[in-house]
């Protein structure tokens, strides 16, 4: 690995202070980071090492507030909480897509909203399950809707020397159904070629959030507005699926055509929406 | 900087650069080879070693992230004459062939026992998707994997 001075700051402020250095990055889970030190995809100086800030929260959830992600809460953490898997099966299901055990073990939820990949697994669910995210900086704190969080590959609205300390979702209103499925050339170790996340109220609320096929994750939002208040029949569901393919921008790459991708765009959203009204 | 941590049960105080892995640090300061060094970028699984207990690439690990953990190597789990039932079972079921992912997948396979001492073969094969073996075609390590969970239980 290339050298790099490395820090392990005790607090907040002190951390956002060490960041503004150039070519300063934040080690939580590490497993991006490294790979792109050690494949030299990224120039970095300076490594920053969050895991000893006491500040930091873990994971926790309150029938009024919703579940709060730390920012140093695990892939695994997630995948097997009782309390994620029964009120936010969604982003449950994500986590244990990513990667392996043994990189989930390490690998943090907020790291993988940082990283801001178009195709990471968790920011699907998490944006149909409307999330938040806490920001900390040198002037203060401000909280973010994750959808807006988001302004490129691998970009962000983050300034310099902030940091997101938590994911904060809403408790699901009753009879919510949440799916993600995950679409790839194999079951393990796979990068997504498409992802559809679907949140749904009964007869109130649906969201759906398209993964790996724009510059970020997406709401399709004419698909939405076709199935707001309406009765979910299958013509319409399909309908919708068909919207939200018309509404997703994929690039081709080497691991799927633009074509396929819009096509299982469709695909995948009609499953998802059927299988989540079958769960609400 | 000075590496304090419990390394196969026993303390141990290692000088390591920050921008060494703990992988790098296990083979190069420790001394320790039994770990392998495979993809180094967390694909293969072959570095895969228990810190606190859970299964973890140490290639994707800071060696300096480890202090005041407990890390537990292939080295740690049995030797010639006392094997772990594990490695017993990897060496009656044929579950090795070149031997290069094995400490990986034992270490893995360990992981899963301890956590779900009678995992089905679903769950075996859950468990080590992250380890690759390019040699046995999985089916015997898997079945050498279900045979160690079978003798825990007696």
């Amino acid at each position: 690995m290339k050298r790099f001075e490395y820090f392990e700051p005790a607090t907040l402020a002190e951390a956002a202070g060490l960041m503004h250095a150039a070519n300063a990055q934040v080690l939580a889970g590490g497993t991006d980071l490294l790979v792109e030190i050690k494949e030299q995809l990224r120039r970095v100086e300076r490594v920053v090492n969050i895991k000893r800030i006491p500040e930091i929260g873990g994971l926790s959830y309150d029938a009024r507030e919703g579940l709060r992600i730390g920012a140093l809460v695990t892939a695994r953490e997630i995948e097997v909480s009782p309390v994620v898997q029964e009120k936010y099966a969604s982003l449950a299901q994500s986590a244990r897509e990513l990667g392996s055990i043994q990189v989930r073990n390490r690998a943090t939820i907020v790291g993988n909203v940082c990283r801001a990949s178009p195709s990471a697994d968790t920011l699907p669910p998490l944006i149909a399950d409307g999330a938040q995210v806490r920001i900390f900086g040198e002037r203060g704190e401000r909280v973010v809707a994750l959808e807006e969080f988001f302004t490129g590959p691998g970009r962000t609205v983050l300034g310099p020397g902030e940091l997101v300390t938590e994911i904060l979702v809403p408790p699901p209103a009753p009879r919510t159904g949440k799916v993600y499925i995950k679409h790839g050339r194999r079951k393990a170790m796979e990068l997504a070629t498409v992802g559809v996340a679907v949140s749904m109220t009964l007869s109130r609320d649906v969201r759906i959030v398209l993964g790996a096929v724009a510059p970020t994750p997406i709401r399709a939002r004419q698909a939405e507005g076709l199935l707001q208040g309406m009765k979910l029949t299958s013509e319409l569901i399909a309908k919708a699926a068909e919207a939200a393919e018309a509404e997703s921008r994929p690039i081709s790459n080497v691991r799927a055509s633009a074509g396929y991708r819009r096509d299982m765009v469709r695909v995948l959203t009609r499953r998802a929406l059927a299988q989540a009204v079958k769960c609400c | 900087m000075l590496l304090k941590l419990k390394l196969n049960g026993q303390a141990r105080e290692l000088a390591v650069e920050p921008y060494r892995s703990l992988l790098d640090v296990l083979r190069n300061e420790a001394g320790l080879t039994g770990t392998k060094k495979g993809c180094d970028v967390g694909d293969c699984g072959a570095c895969t070693v228990l810190v606190d207990g859970k299964p973890v690439n140490s290639c994707l690990m800071l060696g300096v992230e480890a202090r005041g953990c407990e890390v537990l190597t292939i080295e740690g789990l049995g030797a010639p004459g006392r094997l772990h039932a594990l490695q017993e079972s990897f060496v009656q079921h044929g579950g090795a062939q070149c031997g290069f992912c094995t400490p990986g997948m034992v270490m893995m396979a360990k992981a899963l026992l301890d956590e779900n001492p009678r995992p089905t073969e679903d769950e075996v094969r859950f468990a080590i998707a992250g380890n690759i073996c390019r040699c046995t075609g999985y089916t015997k390590i898997v079945e050498a994997i279900l045979h160690a969970s079978d003798r825990n239980q007696r």
